[in-house]
């Protein structure tokens, strides 16, 4: 029935028994969920598979929410993803996983109910970061951003005119949100605490395009500043808020855009290598626990993970981009259904695509780990550009505005390892492009709000070392 | 019909929004904005735009809706859409 522990157990059979009757559960029933269900279906496993997820939906897309659905043009439970094959799966929706016995192999559920399993995916994502302060969140008029729910609530908002939107935090979220209200025709206050919108996650050069694409298209954009305080009328309405820099502003409305937290609580004491920063894996999915060793049937995939990438010097990638859980899902699955030889490390090239103001950005590898920033193709100024980013002497990502027929190029370039600053002869270079700037990152060691890549080495020291017992 | 594009993938060749005006536009010069869901009568545009992205970037699903779970007998809350029973390989 059940597999044994390590390297698949091949040689005696038992990975055989995993494929035809095992038992594979998956916490966390969205994208990276389906995905990894699906192809383990696709690689053969014909067992017993359980998807366990918190939110009541079938799994949905979330990209159009900040886009389509709050201009109305698609309505927020019209996000359903499409399903690549039937998987012949148990869905337990509506459902919260809230513990693990990693000994046992068994997922506890919210009323006690314990799943038991030979093979375990973790793909819980991750969630709004909420307001800090509790009391001022629950205002009428605060909303968040990551659930088809918050998307309907902040939708219908929108839909009734607010005097003015107030956007907290200007990364990705926080600008097609701005973007969103602007096409609306609302008024729409940014604050944003780093030098620029979109600074954290692609550097203050093209930070400042961003912020002048803002301001062309009527945002009322502050930068380095942060929101105080949000305060309410008697009947707990949100009608002000108050920033730094000791002005208030009128509004009736505000977004929370100030990153995520990553769904790891349930994991909290299960002997897993899991806290705020993520579920740490190695490349080819697999788990680690606190003791830093990796766990044979534990996988993690999507915006949960944290894993480490050959080509971006081995360090811990959090990506809480669409195509990564979709690829991190196809490898987990893979690997959990296949023998040691035949496993395969998930070397994906980060890629993330937002939409906003009428500009298609697009990004490939790591801009965060960028020095210098070159602008190889078109012009800043005409926000028609492919900026490419070197890291110690090599191609180490790209951006592009409008320009995304460029990216595959550049993506093999990081791939190879390409010098830096690139050469392309047969591309003329305009005046921007004739010598690499400053990238121009915020310093790491102050906060800023969610970029949307995060580096960090893996230290375990947020996390309470708790030793379980051997297992065999 | 529910259909997502990988937008990573997409590279602006609008012949989705050629071929199926009603559910893929460009907005700007290159953001393609589409609806995720689209009824039946659109089946044959969709198809023919699925076909012709010249990136193979739309997934179109085709299976039924509104049947029960996927594994019938197994309680809390299947997805509403979801599938029918369906072993594995099938679909
Ligand atoms: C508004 C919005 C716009 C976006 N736009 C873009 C974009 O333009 N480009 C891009 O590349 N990416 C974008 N993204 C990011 C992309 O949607 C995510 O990377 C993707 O959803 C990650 O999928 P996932 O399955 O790993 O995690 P999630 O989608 O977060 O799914 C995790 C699931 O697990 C559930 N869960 C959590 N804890 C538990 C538990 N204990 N028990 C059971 N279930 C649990 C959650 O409720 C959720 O349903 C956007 C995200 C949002 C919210």
């Amino acid at each position: 029935m059940s597999a044994e522990r390590g390297g698949g157990g091949e040689g005696d059979g038992s990975l055989e028994r995993l494929r035809r009757d095992g038992r594979i559960v998956i916490v966390g029933a969205s994208l990276a969920g389906l995905r990894a269900a699906e192809t383990l279906r696709e690689q053969g496993f014909t067992g017993s598979l359980t998807l366990i997820g918190d939110e009541p939906e079938p799994p949905y897309d979330r990209p159009p929410l900040s886009k389509q659905v709050l201009l109305g043009t698609v309505d927020a439970d019209r996000t359903t993803l499409p399903r690549r094959r039937a998987i012949g799966a148990r869905w337990r929706l509506g459902t919260a996983a809230t513990g693990l016995d990693l000994a046992a192999r068994r997922v506890r559920l919210a009323g006690g109910e314990e799943v038991p399993y030979d093979r375990l995916l973790i793909a819980t994502g991750v969630r709004a970061r909420p307001w800090p302060h509790p009391a001022e969140a629950d205002l009428d008029g605060v909303f968040t951003l990551r659930t088809g729910r918050d998307a309907a609530r902040l939708r219908r908002r929108l839909a009734a005119g607010p005097r003015r939107v107030l956007v907290i935090g200007g990364g990705f979220m926080g600008s097609e949100i701005a973007s969103a209200c602007r096409e609306l025709g609302l008024p729409v206050t940014v604050v944003e605490r780093g030098p620029a919108p979109l600074v954290g996650a692609l550097g203050g050069v093209i930070g400042q395009v961003a912020a002048e694409l803002q301001r062309a298209h009527g945002v009322d954009l502050r930068c380095s500043v942060m929101v105080t305080g949000l305060e309410g009328d008697a009947a707990g309405r949100l009608r002000r808020a108050h920033l730094s820099d000791g002005t208030a502003l009128e509004v009736d409305l505000a977004v929370v855009a100030l990153g995520a937290v990553r769904n790891t609580e349930w994991l909290a004491g299960s002997g897993l290598g899991a806290g705020p920063r993520g579920v740490a894996c190695d490349a080819g999915c697999r788990a680690f626990d606190v003791r830093g060793l990796v766990t044979d049937d534990v996988f993690v995939a999507g915006d949960v993970a944290r894993t480490p990438h050959p080509l971006f010097g081995y360090q811990f990638l959090s990506l809480e981009h669409w195509g990564n859980a979709v690829a991190q899902a196809e490898v987990a699955a893979h690997n959990m259904v296949s023998p040691g030889p035949d496993r395969r490390p998930h070397l994906w090239i980060p890629a993330f695509w937002s939409a906003q103001f009428g500009v298609n950005i697009k990004s490939v590898g790591v801009p965060t780990m960028g020095e210098e920033l070159l602008i190889a193709q078109g012009s800043l100024a005409e926000r028609s550009f492919t900026g490419v980013y070197g890291y110690q002497g090599r191609v180490i990502a790209a951006v592009t505005f409008d320009q995304t027929n460029w990216l595959d190029f550049y993506r093999r370039q990081i791939e190879t390892a390409a010098p830096f600053p690139p050469v392309c002869r047969t591309v003329d270079r305009r005046p921007d492009g004739l010598r690499p700037v400053p990238a121009d990152f915020p310093d790491p060691s102050l906060p800023t709000h969610g970029p949307t890549v995060t580096l960090s080495g893996y230290s375990p020291t947020d996390r309470r070392i708790v030793f379980t017992p051997a297992r065999g | 019909m529910r259909l997502v594009v990988d937008l990573n993938r997409c590279q602006g060749y609008a012949q989705c929004a050629f071929l199926a005006p009603d559910v893929f536009t460009l907005h700007g010069h290159e953001a393609l904005r589409y609806t995720p869901y689209a009824d039946d009568s659109r089946r044959e545009q969709v198809a023919r735009a699925v076909a012709a992205c010249p990136v193979g970037a739309i997934l179109l699903d085709d299976l039924p809706e509104n049947l029960p779970d996927d594994v019938a007998g197994d309680g809390a809350g299947g997805p509403a859409d979801g599938l029918h029973a369906a072993g594995p390989g099938v679909g």
